[in-house]
């Protein structure tokens, strides 16, 4: 499994990175790398085994929905690049109609 | 008196006496602070007008004859990715450089109720991401024992000011080695707890199946009375377990006449150096002694514990980091940008650091439609193999003696050309994240003057058998009680 520099511009747009064309290189390399080390985990049959997300048995944690204090505005909006009242102001997200 | 070198049950004796004031020990620690920081650097923070009100605290209860907690005016130092209200936490990242937390951590909140002075946040690797520190977006951090040497990481700030004497405790976080480490490499102790025992509530997320908070300090009972502190139930973060807390000063003195130590052979493999394996053999002779059990154990999956991974670990990175976006906090870039894509694209490209970008990236292949089922689902049923492992071995045996890593602390820039060959720095450590189970890393000899790191593992939920067995090899062995020449 060989990366091409495409999938590699692909996956960069995938988590909102803009590598430079330096990057671009040097990554498709390391990323090709690495994902050939990983590769060995395919010399495992494990056809009959189940996959593990936690190493402990997880339930879900259930609370009374009851209106508790939560954080306060002033506080959430203390590292505010940019803000309007008590909104965080970012570019236009939606096309013009 | 030297304070800064004292440990803090040594400081706790002094304390109960009358002998020393809590001022003194934070005062002679900010001293040690001043002597070593321009060589070692272990701090992006420093907080001494916080650190001297909390110890006067401690000293006018203490004169009033109030009862306070074990721990109090015990200075201690916090990882840079754990939050700290109105402190600085920068994760060592520059898409963070000036973000300051509305919240503690619930360990912090823990320390404070402890009556803890906090002297500052330290030094790691990005987003806790690397096994050097040589990470940082910030600073190098070096290896008190020899500066041209890496501290270990990613909690190398808090393994070095530990060792340096720029502190009596420190926090650190473990998500693939990263307390065990940095303890090894420096000749501390560092102790990384069963999943689910501490709390991660105010961890700044890296993979939030393996991330763990743990202790560090200059010998076993120091992380042992650390822990005691840590291991608190907090439903605030839903993957806490509310499972008894044993009393870990009394279990660990219990000696290991009968301790069933096992031995893998898969963990004394080649690319463990020579000096390393003579540590284990040597410690296995003192165990003899002290009248412990060997036995040799299995665990056969143990060679795919890095391949599984370094996809999990970036694949939860990739999500966890996804948050970076330059809307509510941390960096935004300056550049004119035509929407809000463009937006968290230049803001991450800023922000990020190569080893970040690098994981992000990877992560998202691997969760990628298409690849998940080749990549993060095969990485996940290779996990439960790695689990069962370590369910059957501990059926003939209580722990499980190896290296802590393969050699001594490596020279800074060796190993910064090939991703590849820093991730092998983790071999020993991976498999316990991986599993859940707790490990603890103490020093168990020294090779070309630089320490050699000893790991136990147990099985989940009973760190006192690690801590039993570390504690026991310590009391015959002096060699925790070196520190460097600095």
């Amino acid at each position: 499994m060989s990366l091409s520099k495409a999938e590699v511009e692909h996956v960069a747009r995938l988590a909102r990175l803009e590598l430079s064309e330096t990057e671009k290189e040097e990554f498709t390399g390391q990323l090709n790398e690495i994902l050939h080390f990983v590769e060995q985990l395919n010399q495992l049959d494990t056809k009959a085994v189940e996959p593990t997300a936690h190493a402990i048995p997880v339930a879900n944690v259930f609370r009374q929905d009851e209106v508790k204090p939560s954080l306060d505005p002033e506080l959430a909006l203390t590292n505010a690049p940019d803000r309007v009242d008590n909104f965080f102001k970012v570019p236009k997200v939606l096309e013009e109609d | 008196m030297s304070l800064y070198k004292k440990t803090a049950h040594e400081l706790q004796e002094l304390f109960i006496k009358k002998e020393i004031k809590a001022v003194e020990v934070v005062e002679s620690v900010y001293q040690r602070i001043k002597a070593v920081e321009p060589q070692v650097h272990s701090y992006v923070t420093l907080a001494e007008e916080n650190a001297m009100a909390q110890a006067q605290k401690v000293d006018e209860l203490r004169a009033q004859g109030k009862e306070l907690p074990l721990l109090a005016g015990i200075p201690i130092a916090i990882k840079d990715n754990i939050s700290t209200a109105g402190m600085r936490t920068t994760c060592a990242s520059k898409i963070l450089e000036n973000y300051i937390p509305a919240y503690d951590a619930g360990v912090v909140e823990q320390l404070k109720a402890g009556e803890l002075p906090i002297i500052g946040k330290t030094n790691l690797d990005e987003f806790a991401m690397g096994s050097s520190t040589e990470n940082s977006g910030l600073f190098l951090t070096k290896n008190p024992w020899d500066v041209e040497r890496v501290p270990g990481g990613s909690s190398g700030g808090s393994a070095a000011a530990v060792c340096a004497g720029e502190t009596i405790l420190a926090l650190g976080s473990d998500t693939g080695g990263s307390i065990r480490q940095p303890a090894g490499y420096c000749g501390i102790v560092g102790l990384k707890p069963t999943y689910g025992r501490v709390s991660r509530y105010g961890l700044v997320a890296y993979a939030s199946s393996l991330d763990q908070i743990g202790p560090l300090g200059k010998d076993v009972t120091d992380c042992a009375l650390l822990l005691q502190l840590l291991a608190k139930y907090d439903y605030r973060d839903s993957t806490c377990v509310d499972y008894p807390v044993p009393d870990y000063y009394q279990e660990m003195k219990k000696g290991v006449k009968g301790l069933r130590l096992g031995l893998a052979k898969e963990y004394l493999a080649e690319g463990i150096s020579e000096p390393v394996k003579q540590a284990v053999e040597a410690a296995v002779q003192v165990y003899r002694e002290l009248g412990a059990e060997i036995v040799e154990v299995s665990l056969p999956n143990t060679k795919y514990a890095l391949a599984a991974y370094y996809i999990i670990a970036p694949a939860e990175a990739s999500s966890n980091l996804a948050r970076y976006d330059g809307v509510r906090y941390g960096h935004r870039t300056a550049a004119d940008v035509a929407d809000s894509v463009e937006l968290f694209m230049k803001t991450r490209q800023e922000g990020f650091g190569a080893e970040v970008k690098r994981r992000i990236m990877v992560g998202t292949y691997a969760l990628s439609s298409g690849y998940y089922d080749a990549y993060y689902l095969k990485a996940q049923q290779v996990r439960t193999l790695i689990r069962e492992d370590f369910k059957q071995a501990f059926k003939q045996c209580d722990v499980i003696l190896t290296p802590t890593t393969p050699s001594v602390a490596f020279k800074i820039g060796s190993k910064t050309q090939d991703p590849l060959e820093m991730y092998l720095e983790d071999i020993c450590t991976i498999t316990a994240n991986l599993a859940g189970i707790p490990g603890i890393s103490f020093p168990g000899g020294f090779d070309q003057g630089m320490p050699i790191g000893l790991q136990l593992l147990g099985p989940a939920f009973q760190e006192e058998l690690p801590l039993r067995a570390a504690y026991s090899f310590e009391q015959a062995t002096a060699y925790h009680r070196q520190r460097p020449g600095l």
